[in-house]
C-alpha cells in the first residue's frame, strides 16, 4: 500500500503571496478615487429623507454645505436637543448664513462662482420652519443654486 | 571586483504598508455620495417688484400645500402622496383640454419646432411645522411627475429616454416639458 502514501511535497504548499501588495494597492486606488475626504467632525445627527428622483452633484468642490438637525449626545447638554444650524465647524445662527455664504463665494474663484450650489443636508425630521428660514436667507444673499441633500430609496 | 548582483530586498513588508495605508483612508474618508434634489429658488423681490404682482391665471396654477401636520392639500382636496403624481401629470398635460386646467401655449422651440407647452405652474406651500421629509417627499413626486412627461415626450419624439439623449435633445426635452415649480414664499398653512 505503500503507493497510497502521498510524499509530502514543500514547494506546493506554499502560496505565492508576492501579488498581494499588488492587490491591497489597487483596493487602497479604488478607495483613494472614489471617496473625498472627511471635512470635518459632525456636531448634528442628519438622517436625510429618501427620495427617488435625485440626481448627483456634478461638481463637489463648487458646493457647500448646511448641516441642520439636532445636535449630537455631547453638545445636547450646551444646545438642547432642538434644530441647529451647522455651517462649518459650529452650531451657529440663521444670520450667520450671509457670511458663510460670502466666504463661501470668496474661496471660488471668479468663473465659478455663479455656479456655487449650498448643499442642504437636514435631518427627516427637522421643522420646516427652520428650512425655510434657512432658504429666505440663501435668497437674499442670491445663493439661488441649492440642493436638497437625500438618499436613494 | 564587487559581485554584480544587487541585495535582495525584502517586499514581504510591503502588503502591510499597503494595508496600513488602506485602513488609513477608510478611517478618514467618507463614502458620502452628495445626491439630492436640485433646485433653484427664485430671487428675492426687491421693494418696487412687490407692487407688481404676478399675474398668473388662476387655472394655470395648482397650489400643492402641506400643513403643519403633514397632510396635503392639492387644489383645494385633501390628497395622499401617492395621488399626487397622477394629479400633477394630469394638471400639466391637460388631456382633454379641460378649461378648468392650464392652457398650452403654441411655442417655438429652437430645433425642433412647434410645440403646445403646458403654462401650469406648480407652486408648493408649506407651513413652518411640516416635517422636512414630507416635504421632500412632495418634491420627489413633483419631480417624478415631470421627469414621467419628459420620459413620455423623449420616447414619443426620439425613441430615447430622456436620460439617454444627447444634451441638444435634452435641452429640447426641457423646453417643451418645463419643470415650474415655484417654492412660494413662505406662508401659515393653517390647519383645516
Amino acid at each position: 500500500m505503500a503507493k497510497f502514501i502521498k510524499k509530502k511535497d514543500d514547494d506546493a504548499s506554499k502560496i505565492n503571496t508576492a501579488s498581494l501588495p499588488d492587490i491591497v494597492f489597487m483596493i487602497l486606488m479604488f478607495f483613494m478615487v472614489s471617496v473625498s475626504m472627511r471635512k470635518m467632525d459632525r456636531m448634528v445627527i442628519v438622517t436625510m429623507p429618501q427620495a427617488t428622483e435625485i440626481a448627483k452633484l456634478e461638481r463637489k468642490d463648487l458646493s457647500s454645505y448646511i448641516y441642520i438637525g439636532t445636535p449630537v449626545l455631547q453638545y445636547q447638554g450646551l444646545h438642547g436637543t432642538d434644530s441647529q444650524i451647522q455651517l462649518n465647524d459650529s452650531f451657529r445662527s440663521v444670520d450667520d448664513i450671509r457670511d458663510f455664504v460670502a466666504a463661501e463665494r470668496e474661496s471660488l474663484s471668479e468663473q465659478d462662482r455663479p455656479f456655487m450650489t449650498v448643499s442642504i443636508k437636514a435631518d427627516e425630521n427637522t421643522r420646516m420652519g427652520i428650512i425655510t428660514d434657512v432658504k429666505q436667507e440663501l435668497r437674499r444673499c442670491s445663493a439661488l443654486k441649492i440642493m436638497y441633500g437625500a438618499r436613494k430609496k | 571586483m564587487a559581485s554584480k548582483k544587487t541585495p535582495d530586498i525584502n517586499g514581504g513588508s510591503m502588503a502591510d504598508i499597503a494595508f496600513l495605508m488602506l485602513i488609513f483612508f477608510l478611517m478618514v474618508s467618507t463614502m458620502d455620495s452628495e445626491e439630492g434634489l436640485s433646485r433653484r429658488l427664485p430671487p428675492m423681490p426687491t421693494e418696487d417688484q412687490k407692487v407688481e404682482n404676478q399675474k398668473v391665471k388662476q387655472r394655470n396654477i395648482i397650489q400643492v400645500r402641506i400643513s403643519s401636520n403633514d397632510k396635503i392639500f392639492a387644489g383645494n382636496e385633501i390628497i395622499d402622496v401617492s395621488q399626487l403624481k397622477d394629479k400633477i401629470t394630469e394638471f400639466l398635460t391637460n388631456p382633454n383640454e379641460d378649461p378648468l386646467l392650464p392652457e398650452k401655449k403654441i411655442e417655438t422651440i429652437e430645433g425642433f419646432g412647434d410645440y403646445p407647452v403646458s403654462k401650469g405652474v406648480i407652486s408648493l406651500q408649506n407651513d413652518r411645522g411640516t416635517s422636512y421629509r414630507k416635504y421632500i417627499e412632495v418634491q420627489n413626486e413633483l419631480v417624478k411627475a415631470v421627469n414621467l412627461l419628459r420620459d413620455d415626450f423623449a420616447q414619443h419624439e426620439y425613441g430615447k429616454k430622456y436620460a439617454r439623449l444627447d444634451e441638444e435633445k435634452q435641452l429640447i426635452v426641457r423646453k417643451a416639458v418645463p419643470q415650474s415649480i415655484s417654492e412660494a414664499e413662505p406662508k401659515d398653512v393653517k390647519k383645516k
